[in-house]
Order: structure tokens, then C-alpha cells, then sequence
């Protein structure tokens, strides 16, 4: 099977079509499952009682914020080399789940920092760096709705995310020693190995189900990203929708 | 291509943007006089007690010799941009990283030299002195350098963009964090007696990684724009 014909816009777009089903279903049963076991089935914690719970969003938010930067500036590395109009999309599609994701643990870890910490915000290195994600994102996004040129867009946020991506690592490590050469690691929460089986694997399923369900809505957000380039030629399997399309026109 | 004739080109672009940069010698003394006000007026908003100005001291140096750094950042590419100079150095057959680093090189110059050479001056304003003046003065000296090399990413980025002033800020601010937290981190240390050496290593290596890394970046961010 030729797997390189779905680099084609056209091509990609039913594919995303028949998968996003797949993928939001699969999403929102774990998603379920997962939440189910975080606040029904897993213990409750010796320390923290009840509050700890939010980790099941939380943790597996900022995984995914950090992940979907690299994905992103993967795909525009790719767009970069290759010439491919479609990475350029998919990265073009990452930046808004990624930055949801970084504002969502941002959320949560002050929600989660109020009546563990009993403070909204601590200048703790993960969420000075998580913060400065944020503020990347925002970047990328930014430059590219600024340039009207589509082709400069594309390849500049490209730039930025690629030189962003060498910048994470070091502002991640910076802001650690910044933080401990002032007040010492008196916020650490290394829990880790020590949790209870049924909190990893709370966690763990929330994570898949986050996975899943970024892959969903970046599909989505690429179709909507080909249409609106490709100036409203719907490539769909059903014939009615593109008639009503050129109808409107 | 031999090696003078490239070490040819980037001594003259350094030249004629140096002088350029004495014809009008107005436009680099705005960024020394930016740094000199903003860092002027922290005592005014926050208090005349030399303690807490010991303590902000090294921050607020530090804040503002970036914005300063910032602010000067469209003067490296733009007027070079609009008259097509810039599309000139593309063509020529050096590469083009390689005048890119004469062109941040003579920036740094401008407007970055100056500013380590006030900064002892300020930080006397503040009530550093002996060891910690000292350090600040060296950490400037090799944090300017990586905020010009950073800044040109973003100001070629920019090029011919819309609202690029404010726009360059926000896509350069995040990347300088580190050298903030370095350099001003070093001032800190050497402060609290336990030195700075750590951090100016630090700062040093950020140098050289943004030595290596920036004038590909900014070569590649400018040929996109030329396009």
C-alpha cells in the first residue's frame, strides 16, 4: 500500500474524515473509564485526602502540552524539508490543542496549588516553564495569523517552533536552578514510582484518552485547515455536501 | 571560496553598518537612554530603601538592558529590508549565516556594547558595589551578545509583518528567559557571597550555543521573507 498518496490534501481529507469517528469514540469510552477510576476507584491519598485527584486531568495535560510542541515543530521540520503542504497544515492544526493543554494544566495546578500549597501561583520551575510554554504557543500562533501570505506563514512559524523546540529544554533546566538557588525544593511533589497501581493506571488511561482525543480534533481542525485553503473544494465522500457547498458559493 | 574573501564580507558589513550607525548617531543613543530612564525610575515607583534596591538591583538591570536590546532589535534588518540591500546579501556568493553574525555582531556593537560599559554607573544607583558591580558589568558583557544573536530570529522573522514592533517582543521575550535567569542570577550570587561563576558559565555557554545556532535560523527566516 502507498502510504506517501495521503501527503496529498486531497487524498487526506476523507482519510481524516472515516478516522475521526474511530478516534472520538475511543476518546471519550477512556475518558470515562479513566475518570472513573481516578475519582471513584483509586484511594485516597494519606497526605493531600481528596484534593490530589486532580492530577488524573492535570498530569496527563502537561504531558500532552509538551508533547504536542515537539509533534508540532516535527511536523513543521518535515513541512520544512519536504515541501509538504499537509505538515505545515497538521502543525498549523497542533498549536491550538497544544496550547489548550498547556493552559489546562496551568488551571488545574492552581487549583490543585490553592489548598495543597495554599497559594494560586508558586514560582515552582515546572510551572514557570510550563507558563513560558503557554507563551510560545502564542508566538507560533500569533506570527502566523500576522503574515498574510500563506506559503511566509507557514514557513515562518516553522522557524519559531523549531527554534522553540531547542529553547523548551533550556529554559525547563534554567528556571530549575533559578528556583532552587532561591528557596529550595519545599514544593517538590516527586510522587512518581510511589503511587498506588489503580492511580497510574488512572492516569496512564487518561493520558491514551487525551491522546485520542487530540488526534481526533486535529483531524478535524486539518480538514477545516484544507477546505479553507483549498478555497471551499470539499473533497468529501458524500457528493450532497460538496453540492451544497458550491451552492452557497 | 576561500577563506579571506568571506572574512572580507563580514568585516564589511560590520563596517558600513557601523557607519551607518555614526551618521546617525541619534538612533543608538535612544536605546543606552531607554535603559538609563527605566532603570531611573524602579526607585522612584518602588522606594528610596537601599536594602529592597539591593535586592531588585540585579533584575531590574538585567529587565531593562533587555527591553533596551528589544527595542533596538528593528534597526538590523529593516532599513536593509525596504531598500533591498538585504536581497543584495542573499545573492552574494558568502553565505548568508555568515552575514548575518557580521550584521549582529556590529548590532551588538550599537547597542549592546554600550549598555555593559553604563551598566556599572547603574548599578551604583542601586547600591551594588566592589565584586557584584563587577560581575554585572561581565554577565552584560556575555548575555548582550546572545540577546542580539536570539533578537535577529524574531526581527527577521518579523520582516514586513504587520505590527511587527509588538510582535517581535512577544516572540522574543520567551526565548530570553534564560539568559535573564542567568545573568541576573549571577549578580545574586556573587551578592549572597556564594559568586557567580556558575551562571557566567552558563551564560557563556548559552553564548556559544546561540553562536552556533542563531545566524542558520535567522538566515532561514530572512530567505523565507525575501521570497
Amino acid at each position: 500500500m502507498n502510504w506517501s498518496k495521503y501527503s496529498a490534501p486531497q487524498a487526506f481529507y476523507p482519510l481524516a474524515g472515516r478516522l475521526i469517528p474511530w478516534f472520538s469514540v475511543m476518546a471519550v469510552a477512556l475518558m470515562g473509564v479513566g475518570l472513573y477510576m481516578g475519582f471513584f476507584v483509586a484511594p485516597t491519598d494519606f497526605q493531600q485526602g481528596e484534593s490530589y485527584r486532580i492530577i488524573f486531568v492535570h498530569v496527563p495535560a502537561a504531558w500532552m502540552s509538551m508533547f504536542l510542541y515537539v509533534v508540532m515543530a516535527i511536523w513543521a521540520g518535515v513541512g520544512m524539508g519536504l515541501n509538504a503542504r499537509l505538515s505545515f497544515m497538521m502543525a498549523q492544526a497542533i498549536a491550538p490543542t497544544g496550547a489548550m493543554f498547556t493552559f489546562l494544566a496551568l488551571l488545574t495546578g492552581a487549583m490543585w496549588g490553592k489548598p495543597t500549597w495554599g497559594a494560586w501561583w508558586v514560582w515552582d520551575a515546572r510551572l514557570t516553564s510550563e507558563l513560558i510554554l503557554l507563551f510560545q504557543y502564542a508566538g507560533v500562533m500569533l506570527l502566523r495569523t500576522s503574515i498574510d501570505d500563506m506559503r511566509r506563514a507557514d514557513r515562518s512559524s516553522a522557524v519559531f517552533s523549531l527554534v522553540g523546540v531547542v529553547n523548551v529544554p533550556i529554559i525547563y533546566y534554567s528556571v530549575q536552578w533559578w528556583n532552587t538557588l532561591h528557596q529550595g525544593a519545599s514544593v517538590s511533589m516527586s510522587t512518581g514510582s510511589k503511587m498506588a497501581a489503580t492511580m497510574l493506571m488512572a492516569m496512564l488511561i487518561m493520558t491514551v484518552a487525551f491522546w485520542l482525543y487530540s488526534i481526533a480534533v486535529i483531524l478535524a481542525r486539518v480538514r477545516c485547515i484544507v477546505v479553507e485553503r483549498d478555497s471551499l473544494l470539499v473533497w468529501d465522500e458524500k457528493p450532497a455536501v460538496s453540492q451544497e457547498v458550491v451552492e452557497v458559493r | 571560496m576561500n577563506r579571506s574573501s568571506m572574512w572580507e564580507a563580514v568585516s564589511g558589513i560590520v563596517k558600513r553598518d557601523l557607519l551607518l550607525a555614526m551618521r546617525r548617531r541619534s538612533d543608538a543613543a535612544m536605546s543606552v537612554f531607554f535603559l538609563v530612564i527605566v532603570a531611573s525610575l524602579f526607585p522612584l515607583g518602588v522606594g528610596p530603601e537601599p536594602a529592597v534596591l539591593r535586592t531588585i538591583g540585579p533584575g531590574v538591570l538585567w529587565v531593562a538592558a533587555l527591553l533596551a536590546c528589544l527595542l533596538s532589535l528593528s534597526r538590523v534588518f529593516t532599513a536593509d529590508y525596504v531598500d533591498g540591500a538585504l536581497e543584495q546579501m542573499v545573492l552574494v556568493p558568502q553565505p548568508l549565516a555568515v552575514l548575518v553574525a557580521g550584521k549582529v555582531f556590529a548590532h551588538w556593537l550599537i547597542s549592546g556594547l554600550p549598555v555593559v560599559l553604563l551598566s556599572p554607573l547603574l548599578g551604583l544607583q542601586f547600591g551594588l558595589d566592589g565584586e557584584p558591580l563587577g560581575v554585572l558589568a561581565l554577565s552584560l558583557l556575555l548575555g548582550t551578545p546572545t540577546l542580539s544573536m536570539i533578537g535577529a530570529i524574531g526581527a527577521a522573522l518579523v520582516l514586513g509583518v504587520r505590527g511587527s514592533g509588538l510582535l517581535v517582543a512577544l516572540l522574543v521575550l520567551p526565548l530570553y528567559v534564560p539568559v535573564l535567569i542567568f545573568g541576573a542570577g549571577a549578580v545574586t550570587g556573587s551578592m549572597a557571597g556564594v559568586g557567580g561563576e556558575a551562571n557566567l558559565s552558563l551564560l557563556g555557554a548559552s553564548l556559544v550555543l546561540s553562536l552556533f545556532l542563531a545566524p542558520w535560523a535567522t538566515a532561514a527566516a530572512i530567505r523565507i521573507a525575501l521570497e
